[in-house]
């Protein structure tokens, strides 16, 4: 019996450290970036139970007697990045069946061990929007993750809501990528597009009045329907749109069609965001943008600019950028952030556009972006300056968790390539700034 | 609103100067001392304070501002940092355009396998917007042609990313024939090459052919017959793209076999094969640093580069083929990339974009470095070429001033 009793007592001295980190921890002496607020020199964080506890320097933050302390002079810390759009995790949405699909789940279509995951971690990004692809006017229900380590099922990543659902929007797209000429229920032009969608809207409207119709009343309720559920969703705003769009004139009309329906819209890519980011800017629509080191790729994309952020910044608009991985890489997301600068946008927007804005986007601002006291423990350390091409993502913590190792072998192989790093999907996996590449041709 | 929207085209023409009208007026060529706080001449350490001064389109003198004296009349144009033009060692641009569509894309016949009689020159658009987009990155010099996506696609040039059309541009009309080893050369059900074994086979019998012809008086002059006569009198190399180890030690073989010239293009398995590598003797042109990994390309390492160079092997950095986007790669960036992992100093970085690249391509007797009576190709920047946040000022080519975007 006393052995059992010294048994368990061993067992819950070796379980504690994994009980989340009781014990507080402190990373001192780093450049601190917390985004929200003025970077810190010779700053301290510190975490416990996977949250931020306290952000400052040696005057404002008081370490307790027990605290683990790591030194972390010469480097810089600043808050997970947020990828506000992203194919990392081979899911897949909608099938060719109908061009507007808001029953269909990611969630039931991805894989949670992907080496594409490891990446984005290797990358230093934290938290993620993983969508189906954009050769559908509607091809299903996002997710957003946050990239915890060993994950063995996409439960293990996923972001709960005080109400027990998990965290997601859904995709829309216009322009040349749902066109399908000859393609059945699918539209062959963009006046087409916006029609078929706004049909559906006034389904889900006419859906959503029934059952406010019948009250606590269950027999006057209209049959379950999974696509009408959710965009009903949509209108009463608990999913936000993350609508692909590129040329100026279908950036406009997302924006017509968030007007009508009143749903909350991310307009995501934006190619052409420099003509129209007065527009933007003035319908108060977050613009999510991604760096291409060319134009062009297709008709609609020729005019894509690295002048997007400095654009959008200008005009006032909340603007995010995005890997849309595999189209960039997860591991170079920083880079964004440097080429935003070189055409003008100042360097805190687009620090803050690689975290805090797409913490906005995903209605995450509350939990995930910055360093702030109360926040998850959602943090990178980096060799140097954040927009630095010689500066390293040396680790990445999620929650108070290691989950990227510079120095760590197998992590090392994951941050540059070679054998063994690749699950052999990726070169040809593209979907999202294109279309669905095998659906399509 | 309107004022707004004028504020905007502001913000593209003026500050950050997308599009500017001074290139039309210095188009002449014109006596030029370019002054750079480091001038990076990829001929020795790099210059503080140095000059390059430039007359007839050729390098006159290269030196620090303290033994070069500028003399009266020439233009004088400052930069903080003063490379060679770069070289993107091999591309599709100008063969490939930026729209993607069917009638820009023409960089591959998919009439049949094995084409090498398929001349660049005849398909290069010197006025393609990804030519001008290179050139605006300080790329002077690309090697161009057919697309690794058939066994033998066809013909490569070199090409100056200035000149009114393929004439004026054009370097070298015929530089390699490209050759492509892996899953990329299959034709497709139904047609040869569905595999590696038949690849192989088939490239072996048309370099069979080509050697019994070269031992003919009486050849005829069919255009196969001749490129592929000049491929076994070594007077051009195959331009052999390979990923996988044993695509790799394939091109080596078949090489070995018939005695041919050969540039390795790819290589993502190179850091596996880097003995083989080096015995053969052949250069390669590396994978773009940040290409994506997936298919045979899922070993690919951004270390590849610097592990081929540790071990004595020629490099040179590649923008690639792309067959979405970016439409074309920047060979700037993913040097930028290469110096940033740290396996390579800034340096050996650029050498694989300027010298080692003209070295491998056979053009270093004119291009690849700031030397006296080299042709005066040069790029310019605001800052360490590398940063992301650092700008290409402008481009001179043969002695002119082609471009003053600030990129």
């Amino acid at each position: 019996m006393k052995q059992l009793y010294l048994c368990a007592l061993a067992v819950l001295v070796l379980a504690c450290p994994l009980l989340g980190q009781s014990r507080p921890t402190a990373f001192v002496n780093a450049r601190i970036i917390p985004v929200v607020g003025q970077p810190i020199e010779q700053g301290i964080l510190l975490v416990q139970d996977g949250k931020i506890k306290a952000v400052g320097d040696a005057r404002t933050v008081r370490l307790s007697a027990d605290v683990q302390t790591f030194d972390l002079a010469g480097k810089t810390i600043m808050p997970g990045l947020v990828d506000s759009h992203s194919h990392v995790g081979s899911g897949s949405g909608a099938d060719a069946s109908a061009p507007i699909q808001p029953d269909v789940r990611l969630l039931d279509g991805i894989n949670a061990r992907a080496a594409s995951l490891q990446r984005a971690q290797a990358g230093g990004i934290t938290t993620v929007n993983v969508m189906p692809g954009s050769g559908h006017l509607d091809s299903g229900q996002t997710l957003y993750l946050k990239l915890r380590d060993n994950a063995v099922k996409i439960d293990d990543l996923l972001i709960f809501g005080k109400d027990g659902s998990y965290a997601g929007g859904i995709k829309f797209a216009n322009g040349t990528n749902p066109i399908r000429a000859g393609g059945g229920s699918f539209p062959g032009t963009r006046a087409k597009s916006a029609a078929l969608v706004r049909e559906q809207f006034i389904k889900a409207q006419e859906y959503r009045d029934k059952i406010k119709k019948a009250g606590k009343d269950a027999t006057k309720l209209p049959a379950r329907d999974l696509a009408m559920e959710a965009l009903v969703d949509v209108l009463e705003h608990r999913r936000v749109v993350h609508f692909h769009t590129h040329r100026h004139d279908d950036i406009l009309t997302a924006l017509r069609l968030q007007k009508e329906f009143g749903f909350r819209i991310v307009l995501q890519h934006v190619s052409e965001a420099w003509k129209v980011a007065d527009e933007i800017a003035k319908a108060k629509a977050p613009a999510s943008i991604i760096f291409i080191d060319s134009p062009g790729g297709k008709l609609e994309t020729t005019d894509i600019s690295f002048i997007n952020g400095a654009a959008l910044e200008k005009a006032g608009a909340l603007v995010g950028f995005h890997t849309d991985d595999g189209i960039t890489d997860s591991r170079w997301f920083l880079r964004s952030g440097g080429l935003a600068v070189r055409a003008g946008m100042s360097r805190d927007k687009a620090l803050y556009a690689l975290t805090m804005a797409n913490a906005i986007m995903l209605d995450l601002q509350d939990r995930v972006g910055s360093l702030e006291t109360g926040k998850d423990a959602d943090f990178i350390v980096l060799s140097g300056d954040p927009l630095s091409v010689y500066t390293h993502v040396l680790e990445t913590w999620v929650e108070g968790k290691k989950v990227f190792d510079r120095s760590d072998p197998k992590d090392y192989l994951i941050a540059v390539g070679g054998k063994g790093a690749s699950d052999g999907e990726g070169a040809e996996h593209i979907h999202c700034f294109d279309g669905d590449i095998g659906e399509n041709e | 609103m309107k004022n707004n929207k004028l504020t905007i085209m502001n913000l593209a023409i003026c500050c950050l100067a997308l599009f500017t009208f001074h290139v039309a007026a210095s188009n002449c060529t014109a006596q030029i001392a370019v002054k750079g706080g480091t001038v990076w001449t990829m001929a020795g350490p790099p210059i503080a304070n140095g000059v390059v001064l430039i007359k007839n389109g050729k390098i006159e003198a290269v030196g620090p501002a303290s033994s070069v004296s500028i003399p009266a009349g020439y233009r004088i144009i400052n930069a903080q940092v003063v490379t060679p033009g770069l070289i993107d060692a091999h591309t599709v641009v100008g063969l490939n355009g930026y729209l993607n569509q069917p009638h820009d894309q023409m960089a591959l016949d998919g009439g049949a396998s094995f084409q090498p009689e398929l001349r660049a020159i005849d398909a290069y658009n010197a006025e393609e917007r990804l030519v001008e987009w290179l050139r605006e990155f300080g790329i002077t010099t690309i090697h161009t042609g057919h697309q690794p996506s058939a066994l033998a696609s066809g013909q490569t040039m070199i090409a100056k990313t200035w000149g009114k059309n393929v004439d004026e541009a054009t370097m070298v009309p015929t530089a390699m024939v490209a050759v492509t080893l892996g899953s990329a050369a299959n034709a497709g059900p139904g047609r040869s090459p569905g595999s590696r074994a038949k690849q192989a086979a088939m490239l072996r019998a048309e370099l069979i052919k080509a050697l019994e012809n070269s031992k003919k008086t009486d050849a005829g002059k069919d255009l196969k017959t001749e490129i592929m006569l000049r491929i076994i009198k070594r007077e051009i190399p195959l331009l052999i793209t390979a990923h996988l180890a044993q695509d790799i030690l394939t091109a080596i073989r078949i090489a070995k076999e018939f005695n041919i010239r050969v540039v390795l293009d790819g290589v993502s398995d190179a850091h596996m094969v880097l003995d083989d590598i080096k015995a053969s003797g052949f250069p390669v042109i590396v994978h773009p640093t940040m290409a994506r990994a997936g298919g045979d390309t899922e070993n690919l390492s951004m270390e590849n580069a610097s592990k081929l160079r540790a071990a004595g092997i020629r490099v040179a950095l590649q923008s690639g083929y792309e067959g979405y986007v970016p439409k074309t790669r920047v060979v700037l960036f993913e040097a930028a990339m290469a110096a940033g992992n740290k396996r390579l100093s800034p340096q050996e970085a650029m050498s694989m974009i300027t010298i080692d690249a003209a070295r491998i391509l056979g053009i270093d007797n004119r291009v690849g470095s700031l030397e006296k009576g080299k042709d005066a190709d040069i790029a310019m920047y605001d800052g360490d070429p590398f940063e992301f946040t650092t700008h290409c000022t402008g481009t001179i080519i043969n002695g002119r001033l082609v471009s003053e975007v600030v990129r």
